[in-house]
């Protein structure tokens, strides 16, 4: 086990991809942030804390659960559900930002994409991960990368966070491939 | 995962409450645009109701067909049950159609028990009322009313009162309720006449009181049962007026409550006896909230017993 971003390289990324969403968009005002449970809600009220205080507004941001519109409830057992908060103005005609911790087969994602469908028609949607571990099986890519990790898929990305497991660190788990 | 939702004897705490949960995130999809989710498309939801029902089902179909799953009613009246055939032979036809779930409704105690544990068929089965042994969705979305206007929506129900009113003796939904309220903290009290209590009824963990207006001021929920008149053979009470006069729900009792206290009924109402119309259609009565609540239940308990593989549960 080794760690492969400390707490302040993670602290230093969030505000960098937090720039970024603002420079791609040219500021706030037609953003919402929702992040999938539960690091990356976490990580998406972060980030709308920090795009914020530059902007000095709030931010639309909220939680979008994926479960039940996952592709692989066939085959595992039904997982409870978590928390969906969408914010007052909703999604319709916005520009919608994802923001989950770790990118890997890229299926939570089509998830995502599905389960916001469900709520309404956002004019574009992005997509800010805080790890990019490859190994994709769909054809979905990321717009902001906190930091692109190369793992073997025998390895396990783990992040932690404070707000869930009172400390910030994101480790690879496992052998090289 | 458990595989069948058999009883509320049977469910542990915090699992309802993860049910409870999950009927939360549901009915935010209720409220939305599109309230079709793709979760169980390819499954099959046979409803076998042998005895009548309108919400129940409805609820059930309701539930089954937001979350895509095919759904199949098979009821007593104009179905094989009603020419004599057995559990066993119904089960092995609905076993033969590739039910993935059997919500059954039956008027003898056991029946869900009986089907379940027969292994005539590989799916789920979900217990919508067994004679007058339990009723767990009917439970279910009523403590998931009673959390939502008392508890905030969250946790458990511990410092809730809540009066059940009426025909506990034949009462499934009573029974279901009894269970799951005290397994979520409440502290229940039983309103009836001794002769519709239970025998053993002091074994309970509940509270029983045959003066109404004494209790009305002490609770927070209020279930009015229905007076089942299809299982009134014997004289249980001497007149139907006597009775609306000692347990019914007036104005005039209404007026006694908390004001943030609500009144629920599992329905169908009988307006006039166990309720009047009043408070039947008084703020203070969520009754029609409570079949929207059940739309949200039954699609938790669809998801929560019947997503995934089979080989992957437990059972």
């Amino acid at each position: 086990m080794s760690a492969a971003l400390t707490a302040s390289e993670i602290s230093r990324a969030l505000t960098r991809i937090s720039h970024e969403i603002l420079e791609r968009n040219s500021g706030s005002t037609n953003l919402t942030i929702l992040g999938i449970p539960t690091r990356g809600a976490h990580l998406a009220y972060r980030l709308a804390a920090i795009i914020g205080e530059i902007e000095g507004a709030p931010i639309q941001v909220g939680t979008l659960d994926i479960t039940l519109h996952r592709d692989d409830l066939r085959i595992r057992a039904p997982r409870p559900l978590m928390e969906t908060v969408i914010p007052p103005l909703g999604i319709e005609g916005r520009t919608v930002v994802l923001v989950d911790d770790v990118l890997f087969s890229g299926r939570t994602i089509r998830s995502a994409l599905d389960a916001l469908g469900q709520i309404g028609r956002p004019e574009r949607v992005q997509l800010a991960v805080l790890v990019d571990r490859g190994h994709r099986e769909l054809p979905i890519k990321a717009d902001f990368v906190g930091k692109n990790l190369p793992t073997s898929k025998l390895q396990s990305v783990k992040v932690h966070l404070v707000e869930q497991d009172g400390a910030d660190e994101v480790t690879i788990e496992g052998e090289d491939a | 995962m458990k595989k069948h939702l058999l009883s509320i004897s049977d469910l542990e705490r915090d699992f309802a409450i993860t049910i409870l949960d999950t009927a939360g995130e549901m009915a935010k999809v209720s409220e939305g645009p599109n309230k079709k989710l793709p979760t169980l498309r390819g499954k099959t939801v046979v409803n076998l109701f042998a005895e009548d029902s309108t919400r129940t089902r409805i609820s059930f179909e309701a539930a089954a067909k937001r979350l895509s799953a095919d759904v199949i009613n098979f009821s007593a009246k104009g179905s094989s049950i009603s020419k004599g055939e057995s559990l066993k032979d119904t089960a092995q036809t609905l076993q033969a159609l590739g039910a993935d779930a059997v919500v059954i409704r039956h008027p003898a105690s056991g029946a869900a028990h009986r089907l379940a544990q027969g292994r005539w068929i590989n799916g789920s089965v979900i217990n919508a009322g067994d004679g007058t042994h339990e009723h767990p969705s009917q439970a279910l979305l009523d403590a998931f009313t009673i959390r939502k206007h008392l508890a905030h929506g969250k946790g458990d129900l511990t410092g809730i009162r809540v009066a059940i009113v009426g025909d506990i003796l034949h009462s499934r939904v009573a029974r279901s309720n009894v269970l799951l309220l005290t397994k979520l903290g409440a502290e229940v009290v039983l309103v009836a006449p001794p002769t519709l209590l239970p025998y053993q009824i002091e074994a309970w963990p509940v509270s029983v009181s045959y003066d109404f207006d004494s209790i009305l001021p002490t609770v927070d929920a209020v279930i009015m049962l229905r007076i089942q008149q299809e299982r009134m053979s014997d004289l249980y009470f001497p007149s139907e007026r006597e009775y609306s006069t000692l347990f019914g729900i007036n104005s005039d009792r209404l007026s006694l409550t908390k004001s943030h206290s609500i009144i629920m009924h599992p329905g169908p109402m009988n307006r006039g006896l166990e309720i009047t119309a009043e408070v039947a259609d008084s703020p203070q009565s969520v009754v029609v909230e409570q079949v929207a609540n059940g739309v949200s239940v039954r699609m938790a308990i669809l998801y929560l017993f019947i997503a995934g593989g089979q080989e992957s549960v437990d059972v």
